[in-house]
């Protein structure tokens, strides 16, 4: 990607100002890192409160032609394989859009904001996915691209003690309530959820107030902005996919281990069982199996094993397995992660497999996800 | 004390007999950040010049080091199992990475001196 093609986000100048190192990424120029480092902000977010700009990633504004909210719900449900029909006012759930082979094209959250849907979508897919959504059901919603907001995500567990003064309403919210309230005095969404597996809020705002709510928000000494590095070492620890990486057009939600996310309604024998691209294959392999699954991996020793380690089930890498999709240090359990495909017969968790790296095999063991406990307020 | 010569991908050596000893400058260690993990190949394996001799890694990413001029492993910084941050800390120091045993020490000569290797930051 060139230089030229890479947009800014809003709060740019302030990345700049705490002195982030600036990378490239999904088409931004977003912050890496800070001055503290990834291996200090991600223990931070863990034990206290991190801020990230996530304005990269794409939010969608999905309304019914019909005015109804409920026929714009059950219009995605021909494109998302969740029930969205029952998600009640100022909820959110996570989903994803499925292709005509029953591969994963996003994941994304949708939040039934009362009069209108919020969709936050990955910053790669943004286009493809509102020309998909368009193209599927554009005869029944209308879509509009929120380009001209922010996307700031304040995660940890003092996250509620950070917000709550600067909006009330935080406090007495749930996991995945969503919610339209003041934060500093600026108008936002709020939801409280996020990708680091801790407890925490994602605030939407325009991208002229971002300033303001983020500087209010890193005022209390218990914040510390953090990089794109400590974001992808959380959401591993926490067991949760990268696009691109961990789930992908090729990937079922069955063989990526996300049927949690698919409701009763939407299963076979569901109240509204199938209706989406790619029902056939997503069903007969939700009831017949299928040949490789999504996995966490512990490698042994210290040494991280990393996205695209080939998988053995012996030793001397002769018999086949899977693949690492992602691979890193993880700070919080002082050890390294990885999540994986294996051959569903290697998928039980304990079992032994060993990963190439650098020409030797090192044991890893099939692990339970996430590596860390969740903090969520449910 | 022998003289330290540097490389255009950041590491330093520095020959004492036949032996030179190897690491990462101060340059590179400030780039990469905190590491958890640091490895040399196996004790003995030939290395040619300009190939990769050791690996650090940080959380997100794994960096090879160069072997600045050709030799056999002859030594592996064994503190750096326990605390791969001394080369963060010390990293011309405390923080070496591996030893070479050295046939043909002409190849120095082609590295950077000091001011070239600072020069070319």
């Amino acid at each position: 990607m060139s230089e030229a093609s890479t947009a800014r986000v809003p709060l740019h100048d302030l990345h700049v100002e705490l002195g982030a190192k600036i990378v490239p990424f999904a088409g931004y120029e977003m912050p890496l890192q800070y001055p503290a480092g990834l291996m200090t902000e991600h223990l931070h977010t863990r034990k206290a409160a991190g801020l990230f700009d996530v304005s990269h990633m794409g939010q969608l504004r999905i309304t019914a032609k019909s005015g109804d909210l409920s026929d714009a719900a059950l219009a995605l449900e021909t494109i998302i394989p969740v029930d969205l029909a029952t998600l009640a006012p100022h909820r959110q759930r996570y989903g994803f859009l499925t292709n005509d082979r029953g591969g994963i094209m996003d994941d994304l959250m949708v939040a039934n904001m009362g009069g209108w849907l919020f969709v936050v979508v990955n910053a790669a897919c943004k286009a493809s996915d509102t020309a998909h959504i368009a193209a599927m059901i554009g005869d029944r919603v209308h879509i509009e691209r929120l380009d001209d907001r922010a996307l700031l995500a304040l995660q940890g567990p003092q996250a509620v003690d950070v917000l709550t003064p600067l909006c009330p309403a935080a406090a007495s919210m749930r996991f995945m309530d969503a919610i339209e309230t003041d934060v500093a005095g600026v108008p936002c969404t709020v939801t409280r959820s996020g990708y680091t597996g801790e407890d925490g809020y994602e605030l939407g705002m325009k991208a002229s107030d971002a300033d303001t709510v983020a500087r209010a928000l890193l005022r209390d000494e218990s914040v510390l902005p953090i990089g794109l590095g400590a974001r992808d070492s959380l959401r591993l620890e926490a067991g949760l996919c990268l696009y691109g990486n961990d789930i992908d057009e090729t990937t079922t939600p069955v063989e990526g281990n996300l049927v949690w996310a698919m409701q009763k309604a939407r299963r076979a024998g569901g109240a509204r069982e199938g209706g989406y691209p790619g029902a056939a294959q997503i069903m007969q392999q939700a009831a017949s199996g299928v040949s490789r699954l999504r996995v966490g991996l512990a490698p042994e020793g210290r040494a991280p094993v990393r996205a695209g380690a080939k998988l053995f089930a012996d030793a001397d890498g002769q018999i086949p397995a899977g693949v690492v999709t992602s691979g890193a240090f993880g700070p919080s359990i002082n050890a390294p992660v990885a999540m994986g495909y294996v051959d569903t017969k290697h998928s039980e968790t304990g079992t032994a497999l060993f990963a190439e790296l650098r020409g030797k095999f090192v044991p890893v063991t099939v692990s339970a996800l996430p590596f860390v406990k969740p903090g969520f307020k449910r | 004390m022998s003289t330290t010569y540097y490389t255009k991908s950041h590491e330093w050596v520095r020959l004492d007999g036949d032996i030179a000893t190897v690491g990462i400058t101060a340059h590179a260690a400030d780039e990469l950040g905190e590491l958890v993990f640091v490895e040399a190949k196996d004790e003995g394996t030939e290395i040619g010049q300009g190939e990769p001799a050791a690996v650090v890694e940080s959380v997100k990413a794994a960096s090879d080091i160069y072997a600045p001029i050709a030799g056999a492993i002859a030594g592996f910084n064994a503190k750096l199992s326990e605390e791969p941050n001394l080369i963060g800390q010390d990293p011309e120091g405390e923080g070496w990475i591996f030893k070479l045993k050295v046939g043909d020490s002409s190849q120095l000569e082609g590295l950077l001196d000091e001011a070239a290797y600072k020069a070319s930051l």
